[in-house]
């Protein structure tokens, strides 16, 4: 049935109907106009140009469910850009998803991600499995690959409970969309080795919540230690790093007050230890 | 070639709207009620699982009276343009008016224009927040657009449900529980017999929620709202 003045389409995707119908609006729509510009300029790539870029996020299994947070630094080149931006993204009730990459691209493809699981449900009747939602996401990572060769890389780290198999997941994605699942805990990003680090030498099956969040915190404390591109808690403007929780009662935010409060406690700590 | 038949526009959209009025006399009735809250609507259908209302998006609801398949398709092409306008410019530029207007402008092309009318009707409904009144459009088979208040029926019987529940007079929203029981009344009459939960599709619009104010209530919810 074709019906004038509304969209027609016959696809449960909104990425596809974005896709068909607006190619503009998809994240992959200025390609054309980029292409355009790097033949003209061949050498001008991403070092050249000065796009934020965001930096460390990780995700750890804990007993119930997963923790999932970043930092909050943006930096082109050597400047800082943004000293608050948000890399932890809820994307639907049960899922979150952190970004590490191209700020601009990255926030768009999240929020390109949630439009696209509320409006699976919402046609279908029924939500995505945990599965096809990460494999939904590989596929966005995957058309955005003509976007990385202009240097707007954009690398998701997607975690989710199934409530299938009653446990918290984690994926990880490769730039041409291949995925992967992690099954402890992960990092990306500039600082995510030293976070990664750090979580290899303190992880445990089956953590208790404050524990693990603590671990993310630490994680990420360190990597603003030997990464320049990864901001550590701003104790001056009080800026914390973001963290979510993500189990079987749906997605919570963790309050920056909690956030504060395990932060002085790991300073204490530190300071203790120099002196 | 043979010519065709003669015959006058008059007569051909008389005889389309005929059609149609007779595919929608078919289907049950659909209530959409104002309530202290927000907005209820409570449809009778059999099945648990073929809905008659829907999510649109964070304070529109919809729901389809007449032929499923096309009421089903009306309501995907809104989801659709809900889902767009939000995405492109912010969430809060979706309005019940737009969607209203687009459904309007859909089956007046398509009653005009196609051999065969939609044999639909469809109510597309919006709650108001932070003091903003609530919505309720129900449009026709033909495109024609009826901005309601209170209350709004669209089905089969929907003449005698409207006039029994203008009947009542009601002149505040009342409270869910006495809204349900209205409605489920109002149906049971009209019907003239006597409706078991499970046979009600039942969802809310509840202002007092946020983001996404759209609520199924399924039949033990019903059971547990009527029985407080």
């Amino acid at each position: 049935m074709k019906l004038p003045f509304l969209p027609n389409h016959d696809d449960s995707s909104f990425f596809d109907f974005l896709t068909q119908h607006h190619p503009a609006l998809t994240p992959t729509g200025r390609s054309g106009f980029l292409q355009a510009q790097a033949s003209t300029e061949p050498m001008r790539g991403a070092g050249a140009m000065s796009i934020p870029q965001a930096t460390t996020v990780l995700a750890i299994k804990y007993q119930q469910g997963v923790v999932i947070a970043g930092d909050r630094r943006a930096t082109e080149g050597f400047q800082i850009a943004e000293r608050r931006i948000e890399k932890v993204f809820k994307i639907d009730e049960y899922s979150a998803m952190a970004i590490a990459g191209a700020a601009g691209p990255c926030i768009e493809m999240a929020k390109l991600f949630q439009v696209e699981l509320e409006h699976y449900e919402k046609l279908e009747g029924v939500q995505l499995s945990c599965e096809g939602k990460a494999n939904k996401l590989g596929q966005m990572v995957k058309a955005n690959l003509p976007m990385v060769f202009q240097g707007l890389v954009v690398m998701p780290l997607y975690v989710g409970y199934d409530l299938k198999r009653t446990e918290g997941r984690i994926f990880k994605y490769d730039l041409a969309g291949g995925r992967y699942e992690e099954s402890d805990y992960h990092a990306i990003g500039s600082g995510g080795k030293d976070a990664r680090n750090t979580m290899r030498e303190h992880f445990l099956k089956g953590l208790a919540e404050p524990d693990a969040l603590k671990l993310a915190l630490l994680a990420l404390y360190n990597a603003a230690d030997d990464d320049v591109g990864t901001g550590g808690p701003d104790l001056v403007r009080g800026i914390y790093p973001t963290a979510k929780i993500v189990n079987a009662t749906g997605i919570t935010d963790v309050s920056d007050q909690q956030i504060r409060g395990i932060y002085d406690g790991l300073i204490a700590t530190r300071r203790s230890k120099e002196n | 070639m043979p010519m065709p038949y003669y015959v006058s526009p008059e007569q051909m959209m008389q005889d389309k709207a005929e059609y149609a009025k007779k595919g929608i006399a078919k289907g049950r009735s659909i209530i959409a009620i104002e309530y202290v809250n927000g907005i209820l609507l409570v449809a009778e259908n059999p099945s648990a699982s073929l809905y008659k209302i829907s999510e649109i998006y964070d304070s529109i609801a919809f729901a389809g009276a007449g032929k499923y398949s096309e009421f089903e398709n009306l309501r995907k092409a809104g989801i659709r343009h809900a889902d767009l306008k939000g995405f492109m410019y912010s969430r809060e530029d979706v309005t019940a008016r737009s969607l209203a207007n687009g459904y309007s402008q859909s089956l007046g092309t398509i009653f005009s224009q196609e051999l065969k009318p939609l044999e639909v009707e469809i109510l597309v409904v919006q709650v108001g927040h932070n003091g903003q009144s609530n919505e309720m459009y129900r449009i026709s088979f033909d495109g024609s657009i009826i901005d309601e208040r209170t209350f709004a029926v669209i089905g089969g019987k929907s003449e005698a449900v409207q006039a029994l529940l203008k009947e009542k007079g009601l002149t505040q929203p009342p409270e869910l529980q006495a809204a349900l029981t209205l409605c489920i009344a109002a149906l049971e009459q009209i019907g003239s017999q006597k409706l078991s939960l499970e046979s009600l599709e039942v969802a809310i619009l509840d202002r007092t929620r946020d983001g996404r104010r759209f609520r199924r209530l399924a039949p033990a919810d019903t059971k547990q709202l009527l029985a407080t």
